[in-house]
């Protein structure tokens, strides 16, 4: 693992001094493919369907991008990258942008060749306790024993949150996320600490679901979103602004199913400077007049996206929480699109 | 004793009676002794606790038909539809759907060379070997990649399942050990320059651990040639397989070189052999022969070291198992990724111990 880190430290340094590779969007464009990292499975984001279809909230990100430049959704290469090669493939070139499940932090986005291009999910760490503990609030976990995954800010969430209230607590960590769930699941802990969509998602691999909770409290902020090489804004720029207008797409009511209606009869003037009716933004971003149009035909506004892969009606069956809209009372928002 | 008493015929007599049957064969292997019928007594309890219940888990409860998670209710057994749902995934990956056939062509052809070798019957093996050797894999190449004889073309990005592990581990195995060979001779050559330089090789190479070479291959690789030059990513990690697994070879071949006496060397050499007859009629028989344990052993390693090429971004046999799990349409309890796991363990077995079956039967041989 540490050597593993130093030849990833070692592809950075290298990277970061050869010449800037140039504008990614010419290179996007000659090649005919975005070429996307994604995670190799996460339940909901990235994985392969009963046809073998790689699908997901990860994967339909990669897929608006395609659709943006060059209207056409499937043009798209996907590669599976784990969290521990994934930024040194993308600052190296291996790929155009890394639609993953990465948190913006402040070390991942200064030094490291790569920044991140704007927040598309908002996670945080939760608690998931047994209905007969009958605790309503993460508050309530004094003197709990917790199962964990061990090696990431998980365990470093708990301490800050149990020491800073004079909480006592006890920790049960493994190897991986679904060995936690496991021992919890057979009685070794109180509770079981993970990502609130980790904790949806591998949550149903529990004996009986319907006897657990997840507690209401999120102790870390983990604003997660697609992550691009540093030093190319036009690049940069195409991506923020295609998420932009998917987020803005929602606010809009602007659907997969009447974008055509809105395109062709709209009178709302965002609405129409969106889809590029009597209007170029899309050409200052170096796309055609109709890039959102395109986008959000192939896969809805941000809303439908999350439905389709996380929302109520899937498997996962997560909230929107922090994910509305801020006319909901959420943190998505989009820049005005003038 | 004398010459004479040598020269004696001894009478002639029956052969002695060994006692015979199942109730001998119990008493002698398994009840021998107090701490035999001890050990005997609690293996069988021990099968008594483990067998029924797994067999209930894998056979009697598991669900077998259905393609639906809601066709496995029962948490508490294997899910066999989830593995049938995901079967045309596990075996081809993201080939397209209307050219597995190509795939399944390749297979067969191999399989069909494979049998026809190792059946003791059938003449002319030499060419059938060499043909198995030169024209199959360019015929299996032009085949799965496509773009002539009208095929259509399948980039590699899109291989994947146990068809991508089946290439990459034949492969891996077909071009290491003949590298293996010659690295291995060249190690004891007496030209220091050669010796030297395989030796470097072979160090090099068994220092770096596999994974490392890959991602070198991967990431790195790009930033070291000119801008425009692509190399196939799959062909770079074929290529890294190989090199690497050259180097366990060359060290199997030397341990094989190494256990011929010297007499042998100067026995040759005292017939006039010249160094390649004298390697190829004398030596490498005896080495190869004395090899062929260790030699299935790394072929056997280098078989389960190809899931390691997730790291260059493609689903292999066992990823392509994991990715399917992720599918929220199969999330529901433990059994479904536990049957996902057992059927890869139950796949990687059946290849690896169809090899070792096979390097039994050819120690027997040779």
């Amino acid at each position: 693992m540490r050597f593993h880190s130093v030849l990833t430290g070692a592809a950075l340094a290298v990277a970061a001094v050869l010449p800037a590779t140039g504008a990614t969007l010419d290179d996007v464009r000659q090649r005919g493919v975005v070429h996307c990292g994604t995670a190799p499975n996460i339940p909901g984001y990235a994985f392969t369907d009963d046809k073998g279809e790689r699908r997901g909230f990860d994967i339909d990100q990669c897929r608006a991008m395609a659709a943006a430049i060059f209207g056409d959704p499937t043009k798209i290469k996907l590669t599976p990258i784990g969290p521990r090669d994934a930024f040194a493939s993308l600052a190296t070139g291996g790929v155009d942008i890394l639609t993953h499940r990465f948190t913006w932090t402040f070390n991942r986005d200064n030094g490291g060749g790569i920044e991140f291009v704007m927040p598309l999910f908002y996670d945080g760490q939760g608690f998931m306790v047994r209905k007969s503990l009958n605790v309503k609030s993460a508050r309530e976990l004094n003197g709990a024993s917790v199962c964990m995954a061990q090696g990431t800010t998980t365990e470093l969430n708990l301490a800050d949150y149990f020491r800073s209230r004079n909480m006592r607590y006890s920790v049960v960590t493994f190897a991986e996320p679904d060995e936690a769930r496991r021992a919890y699941d057979e009685g070794r802990c109180d509770a079981w600490s993970n990502d609130l969509g980790s904790l949806a998602a591998r949550g149903l691999g529990l004996k009986n679901r319907a006897d657990h909770v997840i507690l209401p409290e999120a102790i870390s902020k983990e604003p997660i979103g697609p992550v691009v090489r540093q030093g190319d804004s036009q690049w940069m720029h195409v991506a923020r602004w295609t998420f932009a207008a998917l987020i803005a797409a929602e606010e809009l009511g602007v659907t997969q199913a009447n974008v055509d209606e809105m395109k062709a009869k709209s009178e709302n003037p965002e609405i129409k400077r969106l889809l590029g009716v009597g209007d170029d933004l899309g050409q200052k971003l170096g796309l055609k007049d109709d890039w959102a149009y395109q986008a959000i035909k192939a896969v809805g506004n941000y809303g439908e996206m999350f439905d389709r892969h996380l929302g109520p009606n899937t498997r996962l069956g997560l909230a929107r929480g922090l994910n509305a809209l801020w006319t909901n009372g959420g943190l998505l928002i989009a820049p005005p699109f003038r | 004793m004398t010459a004479a008493a040598q020269n004696q015929w001894m009478s002639e007599r029956s052969a002695p009676l060994v006692p015979r049957g199942p109730l001998v064969w119990l008493r002698a292997n398994l009840f021998s002794s107090p701490l035999n019928i001890a050990l005997t007594v609690l293996s069988l309890a021990f099968l008594y606790l483990i067998v029924p219940p797994l067999l209930d888990w894998a056979v009697f409860d598991a669900a077998w038909r259905g393609s639906r998670i809601e066709d496995c209710p029962d948490r508490e057994a294997a899910c066999w539809v989830f593995v049938q749902a995901r079967w045309p995934n596990l075996l081809y990956g993201s080939y397209p759907a209307p050219e597995r056939w190509r795939i399944d062509l390749v297979f067969a052809l191999g399989a069909l060379g494979v049998a026809l070798l190792m059946l003791p019957r059938v003449p002319r093996k030499g060419w059938i070997g060499a043909a198995l050797l030169t024209a199959y894999p360019l015929l299996a190449f032009a085949l799965l990649i496509g773009g002539v004889f009208g095929l259509r073309p399948v980039p590699t990005t899109e291989w994947g399942g146990l068809m991508l592990t089946v290439v990459a581990a034949t492969w891996a195995i077909v071009t290491s050990i003949p590298l293996g060979l010659l690295l291995a001779l060249g190690r004891r050559s007496p030209k220091r320059l050669t010796r030297w330089f395989c030796i470097g090789f072979i160090e090099f190479w068994r220092g770096v651990p596999l994974i490392a070479v890959l991602f070198l291959a991967v990431v790195m690789f790009p930033l070291f040639v000119p801008p425009g030059l692509e190399f196939d990513k799959l062909l770079r990690a074929l290529v890294a397989f190989s090199l690497f697994n050259a180097a366990y070879m060359a060290e199997v071949f030397r341990g094989g070189l190494q256990s011929v006496p010297a007499g042998q060397y100067e026995a040759a050499r005292a017939v006039g052999l010249g160094y390649f007859r004298m390697m190829a009629f004398v030596i490498l028989p005896q080495a190869v022969r004395v090899s062929l344990p260790a030699l299935v052993n790394t072929c056997i390693g280098i078989f389960k070291e190809t899931t390691l090429i997730l790291v260059i971004g493609l689903f292999d046999f066992l990823a392509a198992i994991q990715a399917s799990m992720a599918d929220p349409a199969w999330l529901a309890g433990e059994h479904v990724r536990t049957s996902g796991y057992v059927f890869a363990a139950l796949g990687f077995w059946a290849f690896c111990y169809g090899m070792s079956r096979y390097s039994r039967y050819l120690e027997r041989r040779i």
